[in-house]
């Protein structure tokens, strides 16, 4: 089994690879065992430079479980995961981050009692040590991005409202903005259109696909129209394991997806 | 908006500072006798400890119930030195030893114990008054952060160590004086420190030190450090995802709590006359804290307020009803909890906000500025 899902990955990322033979992140036989529950069962998972992946599958498949994994939330009980030749399963979250992993959450995990600008400006990279953040301002060029960055996310005017006031979809581009401010080169993004209109859906779907120009994500998501709308590539999880991976067309008329997930 | 420029914008909390040191340095002075004064200097070195609990546990999060640790080891520090000073051979030639302190004495101690050696210098007490709170709140806090602990957890080990301090220096009476603490100090490099002069410039020093402190203060929470607070106790994991190691800035603002509390320790024994353990334990850690949520955790200011007031209440029904005070401050800390959660200061903004203000200067003919100008 172990062997047919590492050739079913290769296969896969042969077929539907947008850019070929340019993996930035490695995950190979990682496991997690929760109390003897296996959430996520030897996987092997790679995704490309520049690639925009989306990871689907039913509830409790392991999908958060494996961006909490990238990202050094959840230690892993085995198996590696190496982006750009940096082992990531010993090291900590900071750590992680530096070395260029954003990671959004599933709810908007912003600074409810910071101004839009703050929460920006607390996610720029510079001065994040003691002694920086106490003493040494903020370079100018970080607010020119911070000011770019909110007129990319649609908050230009809204840069001094405690960001508590805002909408759930504002919040939610608050949060990305967050991230694309760290300008990380892997971003790990958990639903970010949950409990959203259909027109911050599509809102969002532009922001997502004008920031994948230039790094490689990870997206989790049920919303199947916006799966379709974004993804270069489709992993389909089921019991912490990859059930299916390819190009949107192949996955959803795999019967294997279809039967666990999609429905007939 | 870089910092800096920031850093005078707050008008309201300028003109507040600016109130209270017209108060501390003229009115107090003016009015109160010198045995009002000096208690007075007292109440203050417990705003050291209030307004670090501002920043630890109002914008940091973090609930200490263990400052009376550092208030007491400033405390300490600083009457080690005072108390070698005072145990000269001709004033103690009566003991069996002379030249050691009068409770080594009684206890059958026969030589000064190494660790009291280097206070006879002055320069090492006032260097060890900041320096050993801030290394042992950095030990605790490392031990503690980085293996993240937090919340009640945090609280609840900070106020095992109140204990275990308190325990051991009553425990330890030949070394540390017991349970009556270190008494009879008189002078400092030959200066009485009794004397009404020494009070007087005691006081002020000790205002000098509390302004210096919350100008500080106020300078970092205007840094994206003070920021940063906000956001690591509102969400913390959202920080350690920016790329932060939470652990070194809560272990930074545990120690600067730390060092706040030993300056008050400090400035205590030095107005006091003497330090001991009821100044260390859990209840008055706990009274620490009681000053700061009556003040307002989120305003340093209020702090000061809050230590002031409650003292003075303490102070009066101490005299007049000794047996009501434990009630009185329990009743207040419920107060606080179910009716002022932002204290004295969560009240004056809430009447600043509904306008009263103005309708008062007007009954006194003075016409109000609007609210807008003046923030």
């Amino acid at each position: 089994m172990e062997s047919l899902v590492a050739t079913l990955g290769h296969e896969t990322a042969e077929r539907g690879g947008v850019v070929m033979n340019n993996v930035v992140l490695y995950v190979e036989g990682l496991t997690v065992t929760f109390d003897g529950f296996k959430a996520v069962d030897s996987l092997n998972f790679y995704v490309d430079k520049n690639e925009l992946r989306v990871v689907i599958g039913p509830n409790g498949a392991g999908k958060t479980t494996l961006l909490d994994l990238i990202c050094g939330k959840t230690k892993a009980s085995s198996g590696s995961i190496r982006f750009k030749e940096r082992e990531l399963t010993s090291m900590t979250e900071h750590d992680i981050v530096r070395a260029g992993v954003g990671r959004k959450f599933q709810t908007p995990s912003i600074y409810e009692n910071l101004t839009v600008y703050q929460n920006l400006e607390l996610s720029c990279s510079q001065n994040r040590g003691v002694l920086g953040a106490l003493f040494r301002p903020l370079s100018p060029d970080y607010e020119r991005r911070i000011e770019e960055v909110a007129t990319q996310i649609g908050l230009a005017s809204q840069l001094y409202e405690v960001a508590g006031l805002l909408s759930h979809g504002q919040k939610q581009w608050l949060e990305i903005g967050m991230l694309l401010i760290q300008d990380p080169e892997l971003l790990l993004l958990d639903e970010p259109v949950a409990g959203m209109s259909p027109r911050e859906r599509e809102q969002t779907a532009a922001l997502l696909k004008q920031i994948a120009a230039n790094r490689s994500m990870i997206v989790i998501e049920h919303d199947m129209q916006f799966v379709e709308d974004i993804a270069h590539r489709v992993t389909v999880l089921h019991q912490g394991k990859i059930l299916s991976e390819g190009v949107m067309g192949t996955v959803k008329n795999d019967p294997r997806v279809v039967e666990v997930y999609l429905g007939h | 908006m870089p910092t800096h420029t920031r850093f005078f914008q707050d008008r309201p909390y300028w003109i507040s500072l600016l109130v209270l040191c017209g108060l501390l340095l003229v009115i107090f002075p003016l009015v109160f006798d010198l045995f009002r004064l000096n208690l007075i200097g007292k109440y203050l070195t417990y705003a050291f400890v209030a307004v670090g609990l501002v920043l630890c546990w109002g914008y940091g999060g973090i609930l200490s119930l263990g400052q009376g640790v550092f208030f007491g080891l400033g405390g300490y520090l600083m009457a080690m030195f005072l108390k070698l000073e005072a145990s000269d051979v001709i004033t103690t030639a009566k003991q069996n030893t002379p030249g050691i302190p009068d409770f080594m004495d009684w206890n059958q101690l026969t030589a000064l114990p190494w660790f009291w050696q280097p206070f006879y210098s002055l320069t090492f007490t006032l260097l060890s008054i900041p320096i050993v709170p801030v290394l042992v709140a950095t030990l605790i806090g490392l031990a503690m952060f980085k293996r993240r602990v937090g919340g009640v957890y945090f609280a609840i080990i900070t106020q095992a160590l109140a204990a275990i301090l308190s325990i051991l220096i009553i425990g330890q009476q030949g070394l540390c004086g017991g349970i009556n603490g270190i008494t009879d100090l008189r002078t400092l490099k030959g200066w009485d420190i009794n004397t009404d002069s020494a009070k007087y410039i005691f006081y002020f020093l000790n205002v000098a030190l509390l302004v210096g402190v919350l100008i500080f203060s106020k300078f970092l929470l205007e840094s994206k450090l003070g920021r940063l607070l906000v956001a690591i106790r509102d969400k913390e994991d959202r920080v350690r995802f920016s790329g932060y190691d939470v652990a070194h800035f809560k272990v930074f603002i545990f120690a600067l709590a730390a060092l706040f509390s030993a300056l008050g320790g400090a400035m205590f024994t030095l107005q006091v006359g003497f330090i001991s353990p009821s100044f260390v334990g859990i209840v008055p850690s706990i009274e620490m804290v009681i000053f700061c949520a009556v003040g307002g955790r989120f305003s340093l200011i209020g702090a000061v307020y809050g230590a002031l007031l409650v003292n003075f209440a303490k102070t009066f029904l101490s005299e007049s009803f000794p047996a009501l005070w434990l009630y009185f401050i329990g009743a207040l800390f419920m107060a606080v909890v179910l009716v002022f959660p932002n204290g004295l200061a969560g009240l004056v903004a809430q009447w600043e906000e509904r306008g009263d203000w103005k309708a008062w200067l007007r009954r006194w003919g003075m016409k109000p500025r609007s609210v807008e100008a003046s923030s």
